[in-house]
C-alpha cells in the first residue's frame, strides 16, 4: 500500500507528518492548476473555437 | 485497499480537480486578466460607464452630477471612408473594447491580437484572427472568443439577433457594426473570416465583422458564427455611441 507506506517512512512526530502531507498536497493540486491542467486543456479539442485548416 | 485502488482513486480525484479547474478556476483567473487588460487600455472614454435610467425609450443621466456625453449625429460617418485604421499589434497586444448590449449594458471585454489558445483566447477572452482587416476596415474584422470557461466572452453567441449592435471602441474611433446573420459551420470553413465573408477571393467594399465561437456548448464539433456589418463609426473624445446604452 504506498500511501500507509509513504506515511510510515514521513520523519518526526504526527503533527509533523499532517504538517509534511498538507503542504505536499498544496504543492501538488497548485502545479495541476498552473501547469498541468492548461496543458492537457489545450490538447484536448473540445474548447477550440476559432476555424482553421 | 490495493495499490490499484489507490491508484484509481488518485486519478479520481486528479479528474475531479480538473473538472473544477476547467468549469470554475478558469473563469476567475481569465475574467481577472481580462479586467486587467481594459484597465490597461487608457482610452478617452471610459469603460465604466455613468448609470443611466430609461423611460419611454428616452434615456437620460441617473446621477445628475455625472452627465453623458453622447456621439452627435454630425460627426457619425456611415460609411468606411476616411476611419482611422489601427495597425495590428504583436500578439497578444489588446487594441480595443467590444460592447455587446444583447448580452448585458454592462457587457465590455477587451479584444486582444491573435487566436493562439494560450497566448490570447485563455487569458485575455476575445482574440483577432491575425491577418485579417481591423475595426472598422474594409473586408472582415474577424473575432474568436470562448463560449464555456476562460471566463467565457461569447457565452451567448447564440443569442445575437439581426439588427442588434456590436460595438468596437479603439483608441481612435467608435465603430457600430450591425448583426446581419449567424450559421453552424464545421471548423475547418475558413471562408467564413473571408474579407468577403464566404465569398474567398472575392474584393470586398464593404467593413464587416465576424464572431466564430464552439458549437454546441462544450464541444468543438461546430463553430457558431455571427456576421455583421458597420453601420457608422465616429472618432473618440465626443462621447459614446448612444448603442452602448442599449437603446437601440
Amino acid at each position: 500500500m504506498m500511501y500507509p507506506w509513504l506515511w510510515r517512512h514521513l520523519p518526526g512526530p504526527t503533527w509533523a507528518r499532517v504538517t509534511i502531507v498538507v503542504l505536499s498536497v498544496a504543492l501538488v493540486v497548485l502545479s495541476l492548476f498552473e501547469w498541468v491542467f492548461p496543458w492537457v486543456s489545450e490538447m484536448l479539442p473540445y474548447q477550440d473555437q476559432t476555424v482553421g485548416e | 485497499m490495493g495499490v490499484t485502488g489507490e491508484v484509481l482513486v488518485t486519478a479520481g480525484v486528479i479528474l475531479g480537480l480538473f473538472v473544477v479547474w476547467q468549469l470554475f478556476y478558469t473563469d476567475v483567473l481569465s475574467s481577472r486578466t481580462q479586467n486587467a487588460a481594459l484597465e490597461n487600455m487608457d482610452f478617452v472614454e471610459d469603460f465604466h460607464v455613468p448609470p443611466v435610467t430609461v423611460s419611454g425609450g428616452v434615456f437620460s443621466a441617473a446621477d445628475p452630477d455625472v452627465p453623458i456625453e453622447l456621439i452627435p449625429d454630425e460627426l457619425k460617418v456611415y460609411t468606411p471612408d476616411g476611419a482611422p485604421i489601427a495597425a495590428e499589434p504583436p500578439a497578444p497586444e489588446s487594441f480595443g473594447r467590444l460592447w455587446v448590449p444583447r448580452w448585458g449594458s454592462d457587457y465590455v471585454k477587451p479584444i486582444s491580437q491573435g487566436t493562439d489558445r494560450r497566448i490570447t483566447l485563455d487569458e485575455l477572452g476575445i482574440g483577432h484572427y491575425q491577418g485579417t482587416a481591423m475595426p472598422g476596415e474594409v473586408g472582415n474584422f474577424a473575432i474568436a472568443g470562448h463560449r464555456t470557461t476562460y471566463g467565457k466572452p461569447f457565452a451567448d453567441v447564440d443569442k445575437l439577433a439581426v439588427g442588434d449592435a456590436l460595438i468596437v471602441q479603439t483608441e481612435e474611433a467608435w465603430f457600430v457594426y450591425r448583426v446581419t446573420g449567424s450559421e453552424i459551420v464545421l471548423p475547418h470553413q475558413v471562408e467564413v473570416i473571408a474579407a468577403v465573408p464566404n465569398e474567398p477571393g472575392a474584393t470586398p467594399t464593404e467593413a464587416s465583422i465576424t464572431l466564430t465561437s464552439c458549437h454546441p456548448r462544450f464541444s468543438a464539433a461546430k463553430r457558431f458564427i455571427v456576421h455583421g456589418e458597420l453601420e457608422y463609426w465616429a472618432p473618440t473624445g465626443h462621447g459614446y455611441p448612444e448603442e452602448v446604452f442599449g437603446t437601440s
